[in-house]
């Protein structure tokens, strides 16, 4: 059952990634992308990653793909245009040299990875106590220079989009 | 059909997804489109730190992929903005027209 979901969403995910990168309009891209978000945050509630998987859902794909289709909307952003010609052949052979590379590394990661016993669900849950309980013991630096760096990126977006420049 | 997913099968799909994301960082024209491909590296990373997250039985790995997502977040904000700021002085989205720091 776990393999099959596991297939499922899999699928879903490559399949919004090719969508992603051969979508020419930003809109059906940035809709692939919230695709991918939403079956990864599946796959992390697979490997027992509860809280991860709400903030996937929360922050990238409610947050960041909100900030993203809202800039599309404000730019007006249309269709992309080719700026120079690329011949048939190259455009294919590109395709072909990509899938051989990813599967030369799925083979490599197959044949290198020592054999454990998978993954089942419901061995291990990374629950919002246990992540919490670490995020503030364990990596409370970390945490604390977080706030600092989204101060200053708050500040930056604040003095770049300012109507002066 | 395997009750267990073998471990390597996240690890495959983390590569695809971040080769791919690599692939759209090349090949697309479009500004956001290339920043859409760099938040798709950024996910596919995020995978494979749960799955060894899942392997190791830490949580370190979730809050790894936590700051992470923090940190692509301020990334979008600031990125935006520059990708407004861009789009008001040069009036287009394509980065082959946004060269002057080539010649």
């Amino acid at each position: 059952m776990t393999a099959l979901i596991f297939l499922i969403f899999a699928a879903i995910a490559v399949f919004c990634a090719i969508s992603l990168v051969v979508q020419t309009h930003p809109v059906s891209s940035a809709l692939s992308l919230i695709g991918v978000m939403g079956s990864l945050a599946v796959l992390y509630l697979l490997l027992g990653g509860e809280f991860i998987a709400a903030a996937q859902l929360i922050v990238y794909a409610g947050a960041i793909m909100v900030l993203f289709v809202f800039v599309i909307m404000l730019l007006n952003a249309g269709a992309e245009t080719p700026t120079f010609q690329t011949s048939s052949f190259v455009k294919y052979l590109g395709i072909v040299l990509l899938v051989a590379f990813l599967g030369l590394i799925s083979f490599i990661i197959q044949a290198t990875l020592p054999k454990t016993e998978g993954v089942i669900f419901g061995n291990f849950q990374g629950t919002a106590a246990d992540v919490g309980l670490k995020l503030f013991t364990s990596y409370l630096l970390p945490f604390e220079v977080t706030s600092v760096l989204i101060l200053i990126a708050l500040v930056g977006a604040i003095v770049l989009a300012r109507k002066e420049i | 059909m395997p009750n267990a997913v073998p471990l390597s099968w996240y690890l495959i799909l983390s590569a695809i997804l971040f080769g791919l994301g690599v692939a759209g960082f090349i090949f697309r024209r479009n500004i956001i489109t290339v920043f859409m491909s760099i938040e798709l590296m950024l996910n596919a990373v995020n995978l494979t730190f749960v799955t060894f997250s899942y392997q190791f039985r830490q949580v370190d790995g979730h809050i790894y992929s936590f700051f992470v997502m923090v940190v692509a977040a301020a990334e979008a904000a600031v990125g935006l903005a520059i990708i407004l700021t861009v789009f008001k002085n040069r009036k287009t989205l394509m980065i082959d027209d946004v060269n002057s720091m080539k010649y």
